[in-house]
């Protein structure tokens, strides 16, 4: 979706010109005569969408874009026009009000984007113009002018490094507000730019501007004194994009390449696509209905008119003669005016105030999950974030559940676990106690040798100590020195011994030290090669410095670094010792390391690796090359040369890294363990007791992530396993597609056909039926999904979902980004359309977690793309159990039942309107008064429903936490089925009725009062109405289950409001009036005793079904909730719960290996 | 419900019952141990009130008789034909027992649509409230009553004013051969505040200079300000039968109230014996479809005589008893032990 956007911006920009070129300092280049300054944007940022003048027809026009708000719109325009038995103002006020209130609230947003943009654009910032320092606005900066910014301060737009106050020419620049990542990023400058800017020429050739953060291309021409120019290559290390912060370094120049709304960060300002949540459509469905009962209604209406007006003396009795125009209207016209007048008296059967009362709540309602401090993490300081409450009530609405492994499943928190050198097992003992060191000798698995050569041990350390992209704290520097100290205190003593003192010390700088990576591996590779008495110090200015075993500083000068790509899924360095070798190091995952290494090597290695991954640890595979001086020529003039490459910089790039990284000789492996989240096994046990179905999509190794399943309990001892990977494709000599045929036929059969039918509703238990687990990997994924043939291809398609929708837990690994995407997608459209819920943490869950109905992210550690793009975010794993199981129940529940009593309240409001017409000679008179219809929904009956569905807990909330089965009870919509739509609509029609015909007999003799003074319509309507605003209040009083005071506060006060409105408005001439209709009307209505008595009589008769029902159906007593809870207890102890359970994944490995 | 995050609580959301929804609540459960003895009560009350209201309906009296002449036999027959004008008939009846007092006195009308919306609308209420601006321009809703055929404003202006029911009646008791008249009671039958405050006079003396300029509804056979020639406070628009007529009934087949009969001899009711009612036949229905009646009835504290509310108490208060007994059988059998 980003990516097909992406490229259509790309591919725009493309057919205009590939690149820009830009004069640094505005001078133009010796070589081009003509200089003509290209036009280019200025760099003022607007991200407001109104300016003062196009605010009113602009907000206007976007607001009755939206359906609702138009064909009130509609409604109102005929009231104007036509002769209609309501005023306009009946529909123009709440429409009037919800348009105002939206135009506040979007202007006020409107108006802080204004002031946000005008700090930005106002920042006075230090441009170098003709050797002068000049200070202007930011918004005033031209493509090409060179710009000083010192430290703290935020790029003004997207620069190239061209100088830094620091030595080394880099400055470090954190990207927090871009992207979240708060680490420090080093850029370096451009080499070979003068120091003295003022008489540097050139010109920079970079690409059109385009949002991807970390890519850009560009190139960079010095003219020097009429030498032939310099070219140099200039990549994303170069560029400071505009909201980043200059850190650590006093000041730098730069010149100005992307501006205002070009920058990155202006490019990346774009909203997401908008999701909308099952109950808008419910609502949209239902309002069709009600639209079809309104035009039935004005249909019926309009018809019978005719046919009664047809009778002799009905149509223009003496005493109502038709004026003049009237009698002159053509027939048809009348009827179609008619018609229109019928559906403008109906039309408050859909209400304006349900929107705003819908939005209103989801708005508020999200508030619930912000405050909620059981989401608060003391770690991280933060609670969980709402970034659309549009989807509140989809979290209780979940059916498959998409998870990320690290980082959301696992904490990823790497701690170093055991290392492997030529074959031979090297093991921490016990990461947490003091005293042990650096166990070289520690359990060697093989029996014959004790270990692995020195040479070879310190070649692989060497190689993790190198071999990264880790950064060194700058602050800790001073801590550094003092450790430095300390090492040299206790230097002497023997390294291979005891090394008690250096471990102490080692431990202490290891607390002081802060390393920062993008990625935690990497922190816990070095941190491991620490522990072995190897230290990496820092990178400075191309060298890199590392404290070997002997306490040596050992140097080593930094000439490449082969960048980790999630395709490769390695990364090396190429380092030059201080005795001149050229080396290389890489380090990677397996498979993609085993192909590029001596075969005879892999063998002894492979097995730990693959023991390793089924204990759950993340395993990476060291290997080293030794590059002749030739070799690296070659290859670091391949390097130059992609770098500068403008077009397609990646493929060439990744040419190059493949040719290098051949023929490297294997060293080792490790293994990092990830921890799993706190409460993950519970968590995932909740999930699945509330019915939804737990994928696991991970980029990660087949059997790490199968025992990360069986430590979440995913997988259960007895669930028996489907796999469908590279590996049991290729047991045989057959053909992969025909091997891919048969597995799927065969999981199929087992899994679909063979398994007892699931009954609808029936909740399936653990024990009772056999648990299958499907695994399937990334390759063969593509294969069913990208399959030769179409006829095979959606064939497989559907047997791999089958045989998925019907295990309990299915496990993909080996996943990339887009896959994951794809996964969901198939998912989100299979037949029934389940809803999905993405949960991720990285970069690489983004995708999917957009493309699912929820998104939600995990404010973990590998930055905050996952969190920006989701929808909700909360601090860890197992918050998910409460914002489903509780926050997702009840805000079902709640917006359920808004939805579902607005229709109800408005049908039997507006249907003894409709009655009415049959006794008033199809007149379009209506029955209640212009202030009661439009104040009806607004004032009288919105409140209680508000505060209902903000604050109602049917079911408390601990008792929704621990009883996960309670999920299964609102699944599939259950509420906002047609089947309670239903129930809605006939108690609506019968209270209607009820109210109309009530009165009506009632009627039968108007003299209602002692002194036999007669009452008329509007007496009618206003009983009619005072039933009705107390029916519906007592309806929802009687379904609402917790009853704070502000329920009480709101359900009482409505009630009391109404009548006081009512006694106000009754109680006084308004001179704004023209007819006074209700003067004194309600005051004489209460004044008769049979007023009261009717009035009692129907609310107690419309409420008599309800109170039945709630007796007779289940009861749901305090007795028998408890009697719940004691089963779910009984029920808890049954399967033990051991939440302090370490990752013992050692007892899993055997069976799992069976599998195997 | 402070919302406002302290200062060192930085990030951390407030404690308070409400965010964390909290709030002590009231879990109100229907069970069956409240709803059977909630439900027997509603009956018991349900079904004092409804005999109340049964016995105290049946107890009144009420006399209807429809004298639009649609019958030959009828004896205003002869009025019911519209060429008639200033026709009178007599209504003679025959009270066997004592008609309990005070007697109220109803016109009614059937099929008559005075909750028609143009025939409701039509009507100035600034000027019915006596503003002198709108005698000489009356409200355009007023149409096709605004302006007579030479263009004056006709005041009171509209189809509802101008289509006030016309026919009058005199009761006579006949004692001993002679007629002796029934003081008929034309106070008190509008609603207070519209006879004191929504309807108003013009502030002009003597009522008729007001009225110049303006002509009198077409249907009408005297001005407005002649409506009532022995009551001069009873002219104008505060005339009562006019303020009756003026409030709309809510249902096409309606009563009105035309006078009380509370004086002299009658005041404790209408002594049993023969009566003779003289109308005088104006007001035309039989166009329409309508009947022309008049209703003699007492009332009581409930108003007039209306069965309906005291059936339906007395059947929704057995009806309660009744699911009362049903629910205890029904929780006796199956539920309650569970309940325990």
């Amino acid at each position: 979706m980003l990516r097909r956007r992406l490229n259509r911006l790309l591919g725009g920009d493309e057919r205009r010109v590939d690149s820009r070129t830009v004069y640094v300092g505005h001078r133009s280049s010796p070589d081009s005569e003509g200089f003509i300054p290209p036009k280019f944007c200025d760099n003022r940022i607007v991200s407001s969408k109104y300016t003062v003048w196009n605010f009113l027809p602009k907000n206007l026009f976007e607001q009755f874009r939206r359906i609702a708000n138009f064909y009130f719109l509609i409604i109102f325009l005929v009231q104007v026009i036509v002769d209609t038995p309501t005023s306009p103002v009946t529909s123009g006020l709440p429409l009037f009000f919800v348009i105002t209130v939206t135009a506040i609230k979007q202007g006020y947003e409107d108006w802080l984007r204004h002031k946000a943009d005008n700090e930005v654009n106002k920042y006075l910032v230090t441009v170098l113009e003709d050797g002068q320092r000049i200070r202007k606005e930011s918004e005033k900066i031209k493509v090409g002018d060179v710009v000083e910014v010192e430290e703290d301060e935020t790029f003004p737009c997207d620069l190239i490094l061209l100088q830094s106050s620091r030595d080394d020419d880099t400055c470090f620049v954190t990207t927090a507000s871009l992207d979240g990542e708060s680490n420090h990023k080093t850029h370096y400058t451009v080499p070979d730019t003068e120091k003295d800017l003022e008489s540097l020429s050139a010109t920079i050739e970079c690409e059109q501007p385009q949002p991807d953060l970390y890519k850009f291309v560009g190139r960079m021409h010095i003219y020097k004194n009429n030498q032939e120019p310099i070219v140099r290559s200039l990549g994303p290390e170069n560029l400071l994009l505009k909201g980043a912060t200059l850190k650590n370094t006093q000041k730098i120049c730069g010149v100005a390449v992307y501006t205002g709304m070009e920058t990155k960060m202006a490019l990346n300002y774009q909203g997401k696509s908008q999701k909308r949540s099952v109950v808008e459509k419910s609502i949209n469905a239902f309002l069709l209905v009600y639209l079809c009962i309104l035009v039935s209604k004005a249909l019926v209406c309009t018809t019978l008119k005719y046919v009664w007006q047809g009778k002799p003396g009905q149509d223009e009795p003496w005493y109502n003669e038709k004026t003049q125009r009237e009698k002159d209207t053509n027939l048809y016209l009348k009827m179609f005016t008619d018609f229109l007048s019928f559906m403008v008296l109906f039309n408050f059967i859909i209400p304006v105030s349900m929107y705003v009362t819908v939005e209103m709540q989801k708005f508020l309602g999200s508030f619930f999950i912000t405050w909620d401090k059981d989401f608060f993490d003391n770690e991280i300081k933060e609670g969980a974030l709402v970034n659309t409450s549009d989807l509140n009530e989809e979290l209780g609405q979940v059916e498959y559940v998409f998870t990320d492994k690290t980082g959301t499943l696992t904490q990823n928190n790497m701690e170093f676990i055991e290392c492997c050198i030529d074959g031979f097992q090297y093991k921490h003992r016990d990461a947490s106690s003091e005293l042990d060191g650096f166990c070289v000798t520690d359990g060697p698995v093989s029996k014959l040798q004790q270990k692995a050569g020195r040479e070879k041990e310190e070649l692989f350390l060497r190689a993790l100590c190198l071999c990264h992209t880790v950064q060194v704290k700058e602050s800790t520097e001073p801590c550094l020195d003092q450790v430095d100290g300390l090492n040299n205190q206790v230097d002497g003593l023997g390294i291979d011994g005891d090394g008690l003192g250096i471990d102490g010390a080692l431990s202490h700088l290891e607390e002081q030290r802060g390393f920062i990576a993008s990625s935690p591996d990497e922190i816990a590779l070095v941190k491991g090669a620490m522990r072995y008495g190897f230290t990496f110090l820092g990178l400075e200015s191309k060298t890199m410095k590392i404290l070997n075993r002997n306490n040596d500083v050992e140097r080593y000068e930094l000439l490449h670094v082969l960048n980790f790509d999630p395709v490769r899924r390695r990364m090396s360095v190429i380092v030059r010792s201080s005795s001149g070798d050229t080396l290389l190091f890489c380090k990677g995952a397996d498979s993609s390391i085993f192909p590029r290494v001596r075969q005879e090597e892999v063998e002894r290695i492979r097995l730990h690796v693959e023991r390793n991954a089924t204990e759950g640890y993340r395993t990476l595979c060291v290997a080293y090359k030794l590059l002749s001086a030739g070799e690296y020529a070659q290859a670091d003039a391949g390097l130059r040369e992609a770098r500068l490459a403008l077009q397609d910089r990646e493929e060439k790039l990744m040419a190059v890294y493949n040719q290098v990284e051949t023929g490297m000789s294997l060293i080792g492996a490790t293994a990092v363990e990830d921890r799993l989240q706190e409460e993950a096994a519970e968590t995932m046990e909740a999930l699945q007791g509330a019915g939804m179905k737990v994928w696991v999509l991970t980029g990660d190794k087949m059997e790490t992530a199968k025992s990360t399943c069986y430590a979440c309990r995913l997988f259960q001892k007895s669930t028996e396993l489907l796999e469908l990977t590279v590996r049991t494709l290729d047991d045989e000599n057959r053909r992969r597609e025909e091997k891919l045929h048969d597995l799927l036929l065969d999981y199929h059969k087992k899994a679909v056909q063979d398994a007892p039918p699931v009954k609808e509703g029936v909740t399936r238990s653990w024990s009772s039926s056999q648990d299958y687990g499907f695994i399937v990997d990334g390759a063969s994924l593509s294969m069913i999904l990208n399959s030769s043939s179409d006829s095979s291809n959606s064939r497989y398609k559907n047997l791999f979902l089958q045989i998925c929708q019907n295990c309990t837990a299915v496990l993909c690994c080996r996943m990339a980004p887009l896959q994951k995407a794809q996964i969901v997608k198939m998912v989100k459209n299979s037949k029934g359309s389940p809803i999905t819920l993405s949960i991720g943490d990285g970069a690489n869950d983004v995708s999917m977690i957009l493309e699912a109905h929820v998104g939600i992210g995990i404010k973990g550690k590998e930055g905050r793309q996952a969190v920006r793009n989701s929808d909700y975010a909360i601090p860890k794993l197992k918050h998910l159990k409460k914002l489903l199981l509780a926050h997702g129940h009840l805000y079902y529940v709640r917006i359920a039942h808004l939805v579902q009593y607005f229709f109800y309240k408005n049908l039997c409001f507006i249907l003894p309107q409709f009655l009415y017409q049959f006794f008033c000679g199809y007149s379009q008179q209506p029955l209640y008064d212009a202030a009661y219809l439009t104040m009806y929904n607004i004032c009288f009956t919105s409140m209680p429903i508000l505060a209902y569905s903000l604050l109602e807990q049917h079911i408390c909330i601990e008792v929704l936490l621990d009883n996960a089965t309670l999920y299964r009870e609102i699944a599939k919509n259950a509420m906002l089925r047609w089947r309670p739509f239903l129930y809605w609509t006939v108690l609506g029609l019968f209270h209607g009725l009820l109210f109309f015909f009530g009165v009506w007999y009632l009627f039968y003799n108007p003299a209602l009062q002692d002194n036999g003074q007669v009452f008329g319509n509007w007496s009618y309507g206003t009983i009619v109405f005072t039933v009705l605003v107390f029916t519906v209040t007592l309806k929802l009083a009687l379904d609402t289950r917790h009853w704070t005071w502000i329920n009480h506060f709101v359900i009482w006060g409505s009630l009391a409001f109404y009548v006081f409105f009512s006694f106000f408005w009754g109680g006084i001439i308004w001179p704004f009036l023209s007819q006074q209709r209700l003067y004194f009307v309600f005051a004489n209505m209460l004044s008769s005793v049979s007023a009261w008595l009717v009035i009692i009589l129907l609310i107690l008769l419309s409420l008599l079904p309800e109170i039945l029902l709630v007796v007779f159906r289940k009861p749901r007593g305090p007795h028998s909730r408890q009697k719940e809870l004691v089963d779910s207890r009984v029920g808890g102890l049954q399967s033990p719960r051991s939440s302090a359970r370490p990752l013992l994944m050692r007892t899993f490995s055997d069976e799992s290996s069976t599998v195997i | 419900m402070n919302k406002k995050e302290k200062p060192e609580a930085e990030n951390r959301p407030d404690n308070t019952a409400f965010t964390q929804q909290r709030l002590p609540a009231w879990q109100p459960m229907l069970s069956a141990g409240i709803v059977i003895p909630l439900f027997l009560i509603i009956g018991l009350i349900f079904i004092g009130i409804g005999v109340a209201l049964f016995v105290t309906s049946r107890d009144l009296q009420v006399l209807e008789m429809d004298y639009t002449g649609m019958e030959q036999n009828s004896p205003c027959f002869s009025c019911s034909d519209p060429d008639q004008k200033n026709c009178k008939c007599t209504l003679d009846f025959n009270l066997d027992k004592l008609f309990e007092g005070p007697v109220f006195f109803y016109y009614a009308l059937t099929n008559y649509f005075q909750n028609q919306r143009s025939y409701g609308v039509s009507k100035d209420d600034y000027q019915l409230s006596g503003d002198l601006d709108n005698f000489k321009d009356p409200d355009s809703t007023c149409s096709p009553y605004r302006y007579d055929s030479n263009n004056n404003p006709i005041v009171p202006c509209g189809s509802l004013a101008n289509s006030m029911f016309n026919d009058t009646f005199k009761l006579y008791q006949l004692v001993a051969g002679t007629k002796k008249e029934v003081p008929l009671d034309g106070k008190g039958i509008a609603w207070w505040t519209d006879y004191n405050i929504k309807y108003r006079n013009p502030s002009v003396t003597p009522l008729k200079n007001a009225f110049n300029g303006t002509v009198k509804p077409l249907f009408w056979p005297r001005p407005a300000y002649e409506l009532d020639p022995t009551d001069p406070a009873n002219n104008g628009f505060i005339n009562q039968d006019f303020l009756v007529w003026m409030r709309r009934a809510a249902l096409p087949n309606f009563r009105k109230l035309y006078r009380r009969i509370t004086e002299g001899d009658y005041s404790t009711g209408l002594p049993e014996g023969n009566y003779s009612l003289e109308i005088s036949y104006n007001y035309p229905v039989l166009n329409f479809d309508g009947r022309k009646k008049v209703v003699f009835t007492n009332v009581s504290w409930m108003g007039g005589k209306n069965e309906f509310l005291g059936i339906a108490y007395l059947v929704i208060g057995s009806l309660c008893i009744v699911m009362s007994v049903v629910m205890l059988i029904v929780y006796a059998k199956f539920k309650f032990p569970e309940e325990d």
